[in-house]
């Protein structure tokens, strides 16, 4: 998405009001500190930062649904805490999952981990995981 | 004292350590933890999407249970919920500082709850190291028979006893709690940066890869500060820090793994309660080899 030239319409500000609705965070605040993006201990997986995803949805940008970062996100809240605007980013990750869950959309295929790996595994990781990443 | 108690999914089966050896100390200092009859699942996440009311039923079914206590006589106008399990102890304090806050939620919710009496927003969710806490750990140490004398211990917070603020048991900046707690145990204590990093959470189940670089990163800084042993909270933290040292151990060679066990098997431990109750057996790298080099068992 670097590099890419953004025009702002009514589809944009639709997007941005639905992120807005879900997570019920005020998030035209951020001023783009990058707090959180320093404080994510996630980001060496993430093709996004943080502070990147939320300047995209603030302008309307629909395309960052297609990035990875909402996914890598284990919700640990550290950018919450940090945020001087006080938005709680997670809230926004958890939006954007939302917005593709709810399109019956499955980021977790269950089928592609083993079985003596379920077994090992503790019911509350699956639940959670579950929880995260399926419809 | 009498207390609700809500174990959770993972103290019943992958946890049984963390239970046996939080229920046995909760005892050894006058504390009796009454499980919740017929509890469910809290949903382990919080919903955290603003139009979500389904993901509350969970959470606040288990809180009509302690009124139900209460209305039973089982307890004596004691709406305290402890918990152990961290991810359960944020789940059903942040439905329940939502409902309380949204009458309209609560309307909602009470139209699908059949069955319950209705929720009346008298709970209070706690987690076992905040009654610690309240009790004084001048109480604990009293307790204490065999003290972890010379034991390097460093505690490990994680994301969800601590945020987000104002849900946590402690200050998410500089948390003091299970410090105080391992001092009162006579142990050392080793205070270190990466208390309070995620382990990689649920990213256990097929990524774990990246629960493994979070282990790996936690674990050798622990280590680095000194660190012999590390104390925690969570059972999914646990098995992230624990089991997954195996993947550690392949992915980052010159790794030494490290013992970590619950913050109660310390307490049980330092209470003189006996190794069974302790389940040290249980824990994925095993803690008695370095427990016996300190005479502790």
């Amino acid at each position: 998405m670097a590099g890419r030239v953004i025009r702002i319409s009514e589809r944009n500000g639709r997007f941005s009001e639905r992120v807005k609705a879900l997570s019920g965070e005020e998030i035209d605040l951020c001023f783009q500190c990058g707090g959180c993006s320093s404080a994510c201990p996630m980001t060496s997986q993430m093709d996004l930062l943080p502070s990147k995803v939320m300047r995209l949805v603030q302008l309307g940008e629909e395309a960052v649904l297609k990035s990875r970062t909402p996914w890598i996100c284990s919700t640990c809240f550290n950018c919450a805490a940090r945020c001087p605007r006080g938005i709680d980013i997670a809230n926004v990750m958890e939006a954007l999952r939302q917005m593709l869950l709810r399109s019956k959309f499955d980021h977790l295929k269950l089928e592609t981990v083993g079985r003596e790996e379920l077994r090992e595994i503790p019911p509350i990781a699956l639940i959670s995981s579950l929880r995260k990443f399926t419809s | 004292m009498r207390f609700a108690y809500y174990p959770g999914c993972t103290l019943k089966t992958t946890a049984r350590n963390y239970e046996d050896s939080a229920l046995a100390s909760a005892r050894a200092l006058g504390m009796e933890l009454l499980e919740l009859p017929r509890w469910n699942c809290c949903g382990t996440v919080h919903a955290l999407a603003k139009d979500d009311v389904m993901h509350y039923l969970a959470p606040i079914r288990v809180l009509v249970r302690v009124e139900d206590m209460n209305r039973e006589g089982i307890l004596e106008g004691n709406y305290r919920l402890v918990t152990l399990c961290a991810m359960c102890y944020n789940t059903l304090k942040r439905a329940n500082g939502v409902v309380k806050e949204d009458p309209d939620r609560m309307r909602k919710l009470h139209d699908i709850m059949e069955r319950e009496q209705p929720y009346e927003g008298k709970v209070e969710v706690l987690h076992l190291l905040e009654l610690l806490r309240e009790m004084g750990f001048e109480k604990v140490a009293e307790r204490v028979e065999r003290p972890l004398r010379g034991l390097r211990v460093a505690p490990y917070y994680g994301c969800l006893l601590l945020r987000p603020r104002g849900f946590g048991i402690d200050n998410p900046d500089s948390p003091r709690v299970m410090e105080d707690l391992i001092r009162a145990l006579g142990g050392e204590v080793v205070e270190f940066p990466y208390r309070a990093r995620c382990c990689g959470s649920y990213h256990t189940v097929e990524r774990k890869d990246i629960v493994a670089e979070a282990a790996y990163k936690i674990l050798s800084q622990a280590r680095e500060m000194g660190a012999e042993i590390v104390a925690l909270a969570c059972p999914l933290c646990s098995f992230n820090l624990s089991e997954r040292q195996d993947e550690v151990e392949r992915e980052f060679p010159g790794f030494r793994k490290i013992p970590v066990v619950y913050f109660t098997q310390l307490m049980a431990l330092a209470f003189g309660l006996g190794e069974d109750v302790c389940g040290l057996d249980q824990n994925h790298v095993d803690p008695r080899p370095l427990l016996r080099s300190k005479s502790l068992i």
